[in-house]
């Protein structure tokens, strides 16, 4: 039995812009299995959809058509039994200004009916570097620390599915290496852990399955290797000081003064030089190295243009 | 504690952690009507025989006291909760709409109580009050709370913002309590506006109240008691649905 599995699942919002009535599609017939056990990553660029499927996943939304269930729960006719397994880190930095750290965790853990839980709370207080925070109020807490205590909420009822919507967005990297190593450590022990992220170094890390998400479809879905193993094997990375004529720019992933060409082979990374140096540019610092996750989404994503973002771009 | 307890015991710590604000004001502002009033009008007005004005005053502000604070607190938690963003961690709990319902309404009930006791106990200070009928008193405190903590319920999940939550406040609740009879007895009206009286549900509630006071009231308690039970269960109905269906709360 999966762990999360998304059956053909469609989501319309009314369109905020736009005519009355017409709708706008966050979600279209995705459909998505994720195993226990698996560290699951799930990308895209921003208003892909990734938080409205989480949002479904976890019953804060409801889904317009098709099912969602979790280790073979509904979400929506077996709410309380799906919501017990699941575990959710929000994206928002949200807090109740009246309680401390404490309080807040097992109040958490009384919602989901767990009783006698002060081992467990002292455990995640002290995994996530929390324990001297544990009489403070919410609101003296900062922004890391906030975001620390919403994952200790999100796992105050230990469940076997944790899902974590962007916990790393605009945080400190000494805790997204905490962070990252208490997952990866119940991830271990058997929990099931879907994630989103925008560091595609952190995907490319810890998920072991990744799904790319553009405009509400699923537009790549493997294993991490394999997808690496699909997109051209080598990146070739080079500065120049002008800018390069639009025929070449257009094949370049360009970021300031750096420019990156995928290329499969040899002849390929020579015509390309070739053609800058016929541009008359200067290339400097160049380097060949191996293709990353980013090169594979943004290989993924431009395959995947839609019409009406090749008539904006 | 199963999840319901665990979620009223926080709405009742929320109001009681803030108890200044939230039970000691009322009473103050409760007492200075009573002194205020019952300053002004001691001498001018008589309702029922043998009872001073101030005594009759009591009961009514006890009343608007505990029917007010339910409404606050209810509709304050769950508008700051949602403008917070922090009613998200009750979303994703197994916790029923039963149980939301439960839990909030109860935590209104319970405040409402703290309230009206406390103006209670203050005013035995100034002036003298009886009990004729407790059971009644304790009927319609509770079911007045109870009525009033699910209005606050409704108004706090459709209001968006603080603002909409005043206006509801300002140009509902106030007014419909004001108008209720707390400061006189509504056969001092002209006809017509007995009559508008009458369709008010705060009067049934305030009058009933009274009632188990003086063992006198404007209508039978027992007319009180079927006007304010039917509205509490019209108004529970509507609430229990918003959240089966999670009005503007699940999108």
């Amino acid at each position: 039995m999966p762990a999360i599995s998304f059956q053909s699942v469609s989501k319309s919002y009314p369109s905020p812009r736009g005519p009355q009535g017409s709708t706008f599609l966050a979600l279209d017939r995705v459909s998505l299995d994720i195993e226990q056990g698996e560290f699951f990553g799930l990308l895209g660029p921003n208003g892909a959809g990734k938080t409205t499927m989480i949002s479904i996943l976890a019953g804060l939304a409801r889904a317009t058509s098709g099912k969602v269930s979790v280790l073979g729960h509904d979400v929506q006719v077996d709410y309380a039994q799906a919501r017990r397994i699941l575990g959710v880190v929000p994206q928002e930095l949200v807090f109740d200004p009246f309680f401390n750290v404490r309080e807040a965790l097992r109040f958490q853990s009384g919602y989901f009916g767990v009783k006698n839980n002060d081992a467990w709370i002292d455990e995640l207080l002290e995994s996530l570097g929390l324990t001297d925070k544990a009489g403070a109020n919410m609101r003296q807490l900062s922004g890391g620390m906030k975001r620390r205590v919403l994952v200790a909420q999100a796992l105050v009822h230990k469940p076997p599915v944790i899902v974590l919507d962007e916990p790393t967005a605009g945080v400190d990297v000494e805790l997204r290496q905490t962070l990252w190593q208490f997952i990866a450590k119940l991830n271990k022990q058997g929990s099931t852990v879907l994630l989103t992220t925008h560091y595609l170094e952190e995907a490319e890390a810890l998920c072991g399955r990744i799904a790319m998400l553009k405009s509400g479809r699923i537009v790549a879905l493997d294993s991490t290797s394999e997808l690496l193993k699909a997109a051209s094997s080598n990146v070739l990375r080079f500065k120049v000081d002008s800018e390069l004529p639009k025929l070449l720019a257009d094949k370049a992933r360009i970021t300031g003064r750096i420019v990156q060409f995928p290329a499969h082979d040899a002849l390929e990374i020579e015509q390309y030089l070739a053609a800058v140096r016929e541009a008359g540019l200067v290339a400097h610092d160049v380097e060949i190295r191996k293709a990353d996750l980013e090169d594979v989404f943004l290989g993924v994503m431009n395959k995947n243009k839609t019409p009406s973002q090749e008539r904006a771009a | 504690m199963t999840g319901w307890q665990m979620l009223l015991y926080k709405e009742v710590l929320r109001f009681w952690r803030v108890a200044f604000q939230t039970v000691a004001g009322p009473v103050l502002t409760a007492m200075l009507y009573l002194l205020i009033f019952g300053h002004a009008l001691e001498s001018h007005v008589k309702v029922y025989d043998q009872i001073s004005y101030t005594s009759f005053l009591v009961p009514g502000l006890a009343m608007m006291s505990l029917l007010q604070n339910a409404f606050a607190n209810s509709s304050s938690s769950l508008i700051m909760s949602k403008v917070m963003g922090n009613l998200v961690f009750l979303l994703l709990t197994p916790l029923s709409y039963m149980n939301w319902f439960v839990a909030y309404v109860g935590a209104a009930v319970i405040r409402g109580l703290v309230v009206g006791l406390g103006v209670f106990a203050v005013s035995a200070l100034f002036t003298d009050v009886s009990f004729v009928a407790p059971l009644w008193i304790l009927a319609f405190a509770v079911m007045g709370a109870a009525l009033m903590g699910t209005l606050g319920l409704i108004a706090g999940l459709w209001a968006e913002k603080f603002d909409q939550l005043a206006a509801f406040q300002n140009f509902v609740v106030m007014p419909m309590t004001f108008l209720s009879g707390v400061f006189y007895s509504i056969h001092s009206l002209p006809p017509v506006w007995q009559t508008v009286s009458h369709l008010n549900p705060f009067f049934y509630m305030i009058d009933g109240f009274r009632y188990g006071f003086f063992g006198q009231s404007d209508v039978s308690p027992w007319l009180s008691l079927s006007v304010v039970g039917s509205s509490l269960a019209i108004v529970s109905a509507v609430a229990v649905y918003l959240l089966r269906i999670g009005y503007k709360i699940r999108s």
